[in-house]
């Protein structure tokens, strides 16, 4: 299994693109922070590329190198090596190579220019959100035998889980705005990843704004020891479930 | 000339016969474990008019005690005085009296007859310097005061609910107070002002207060300058007041549902310049204030630099920095009768190209999604993501919801130096 991750490893970073996201993630950091000096400005402006192209980059790379992997994989299962293997291995060996590039690109110039906690908050949500999305990707490969069905299934998600579900949130909103929704609300947002992540750094970042009215529900849901830790579990559970089908369904896969 | 060198001896005399009287009769009293007097209560008994109390340092518990005459007392070594949870402890009933250097602590708990550490009724002149009061029902309490000057003094309570604790420094039908220097915690509200006129607040720090950290009620005329607003339940409330002037405060840390770093409503004529408002809820809140000058402030880091209700008009918003909030400014209306001008506005993405420091396109600080956000508090929950974001640039370009003529038409480039 070691073997397979290492193999993994070394020939995503033998096709130079993942070499290439870390580069543009590092250029794209590095300016916002040295040309902006208010430094929770540069934390949503970075804020955005993590919600958007860290996901997206995440989950087409992943997918398409699961496609192009498949002749490779089918080579493995011919050996004396379990099935389970081969499929964890892939995913530790994607996840590993993605953020690796994440905390080259972005980790670096957050760590050195923004205060610790919410510099914290902004790589762990990053960290957790890519390998959501790398999880996300394998399942969907396994769903989809042809290619062009995979990839756009995948865009697919990316697009509900970052643009219309809180699309979906804001018109639930403004539809039952006279009755009590606010738990509600607040939990239907906390079961879209994006979402979670981009909350959690809101409540670094605009702790005074969300002192205000619905500041109750916030901290007692997200704000708080346990908000964490249930933020924390259920992002974990994005991982954890898609890649556990994706698994499941490989190891009884005819391929 | 003439006139002046024959009256001469006439004034000198006179005064002579002035100082003799007096010098003759004003003596020191002394209280203390060691003399004569052992208690504070009959050292006044035997005290007369522009006599000098001195109290050493001890523990005194005599119950209530009356200052009705026009004396000095004067602690040694911070002689604590103390009210057994039952007595108003000290009751100033006289004009200038002078009250210095006491631990007052431990007054009774009553709503009906308000007592308090210090409590000055109908007075003139009064002087209270240098105390330290703590755990008192109120703090200092003046009624019907005129020219008193409260200075210096340390007032802490542990108050839990605002109904069991009283305020710090309370003033109430009072004109000309000086309230400077002094130091509040864990009240009710830190300073209250009801019927005040003509006083003036300086130096002092309030934190910590349940409600407010100063609260003007119906108080005309008063300035309050250089003070420490910190971590107080509301911040500092400005009631159905005009000719308020508000200089180089700093208000902070005022988080929470319903609160602010100021709260002003039914406010006229009014300044604000030079205070700092710094991790508030909302900075500035502003409800049936006209004729306002709000000036040289910064607004940083504040959830809401700036709440201006629709029932605002005339007021003047210039020369502020607001950097680093959520929101700069929030309305509940469409309608816009106040002016805003030259101020930075670091979310201001315009552009200067006759360099003359002033951006060429008009800034419209309100935000759709403060706009949403008032009306639909729970949005509050989207706040940042992708679609809001396209949202608000939409509303930037073509505005739809925000009121066109709600703009700053001549933002500043670069922060001032505030």
């Amino acid at each position: 299994m070691k073997g397979i991750t290492k193999f993994v490893i070394a020939d995503i970073l033998k096709n130079r693109i993942i070499l290439f996201y870390a580069l543009i993630l590092g250029v794209f950091s590095w300016s916002i922070f040295s040309l902006e000096d208010n430094t929770s400005k540069g934390i949503m402006s970075l804020l955005n590329i993590i919600l958007l192209t860290v996901p997206l980059v995440s989950i087409i790379f992943s997918n398409i190198y699961m496609y192009n992997s498949a002749e490779f994989i089918e080579l493995l299962v011919s050996q004396p090596v379990k099935r389970s293997a081969i499929w964890t291995s892939l995913f530790i060996g994607l996840a590993i190579a993605l953020n690796v590039s994440f905390l080259v690109g972005i980790g670096i110039p957050v760590l050195l220019f923004v205060p610790f906690m919410t510099g914290m908050t902004v790589i762990i949500t990053g960290m957790l959100i890519t390998t959501i999305f790398v999880s996300i990707a394998m399942l969907c490969s396994i769903l989809m035998r042809d290619k062009a069905r995979g990839i756009g299934f995948s865009i697919m998600i990316w697009l509900f889980l970052s643009l219309i579900y809180d699309g979906l949130v804001l018109f639930f909103m403004f539809q039952y705005a006279d009755y009590p929704i606010e738990k509600p609300m607040a939990i239907f947002s906390a079961l879209n990843p994006i979402d979670l992540a981009r909350i959690q750094v809101l409540l670094q970042v605009d702790v005074a704004a969300l002192m205000g009215y619905t500041g109750a529900i916030f901290k007692k849901m997200f704000g708080t020891m346990t908000g964490y830790l249930i933020s924390l579990i259920l992002m974990l559970l994005w991982i954890v479930i898609p890649f556990l089908i994706s698994l499941k369904l490989f190891n009884k896969k005819d391929l | 000339m003439k006139i002046m060198r024959r009256q001469l001896p006439y004034i000198l005399t006179s005064i002579l016969a002035f100082v003799l009287s007096y010098s003759g009769e004003t003596k020191s009293i002394f209280v203390g474990p060691s003399k004569t007097y052992k208690a504070i209560r009959p050292a006044l008994m035997a005290a007369r008019d522009y006599d000098t109390v001195f109290v050493e340092h001890g523990f005194y518990k005599e119950g209530n005690i009356v200052i009705n005459k026009k004396i000095v007392m004067l602690g040694i070594g911070l002689p604590v005085i103390d009210g057994d949870k039952k007595y108003e402890v000290v009751s100033i009933k006289s004009d200038y009296v002078v009250f210095k250097g006491f631990h007052v602590q431990n007054s009774g708990f009553a709503t009906l007859n308000d007592p308090g550490g210090i409590k000055v009724y109908d007075a003139t002149g009064v002087v209270i310097e240098n105390n330290v009061l703590e755990n008192n029902f109120f703090g200092i309490y003046i009624q019907y005061g005129k020219k008193c000057i409260i200075r210096n003094n340390r007032v802490k309570a542990y108050g839990v609910e605002e109904q069991q604790i009283g305020n710090g420094i309370h003033c109430w039908k009072s004109d000309s107070l000086q309230i400077i220097g002094n130091n509040v915690q864990g009240h009710r509200d830190g300073i209250y002002f009801e019927f005040v006129t003509h006083s003036i607040i300086w130096c002092n720090i309030s934190k910590y207060n349940i409600r407010y950290g100063l609260h003007f009620m119906f108080s005309n005329d008063d300035a309050y300058i250089n003070n420490f607003f910190d971590s107080n339940g509301s911040g500092v409330a400005v009631m159905f007041t005009k000719n308020v002037i508000m200089y180089s405060n700093t208000f902070k840390n005022s988080t929470g549902d319903a609160s602010y770093g100021i709260l002003l409503k039914e406010i006229s004529d009014a300044e604000i310049r030079g205070n700092r408002f710094i991790n508030n809820t909302s900075a500035l809140f502003l409800e049936g204030a006209n004729r306002m000058l709000v000036h040289k402030n910064v607004f940083n880091g504040n959830g809401w630099g700036l709440k201006i209700q629709a029932n605002c008009m005339d007021n003047v918003i210039t020369e502020n920095n607001f950097t680093g909030n959520t929101f700069d400014v929030s309305t509940n209306g469409s309608l816009v009768l106040n002016t805003f001008n030259n101020n930075y506005w670091d979310k201001y993405e315009g552009y200067d190209l006759d360099k003359n420091g002033i951006g060429d396109i008009p800034f419209h600080p309100l935000s759709l999604y403060s706009v949403i956000i008032e009306n639909n508090p729970i949005a509050m929950l989207l706040y940042r993501s992708f679609m809001v974001t396209l949202l608000e640039r939409t509303e930037k370009l073509i505005p739809s919801i925000t009121p066109e003529n709600f703009r700053d038409d001549r933002p500043v480039i670069k922060p001032f130096d505030l």
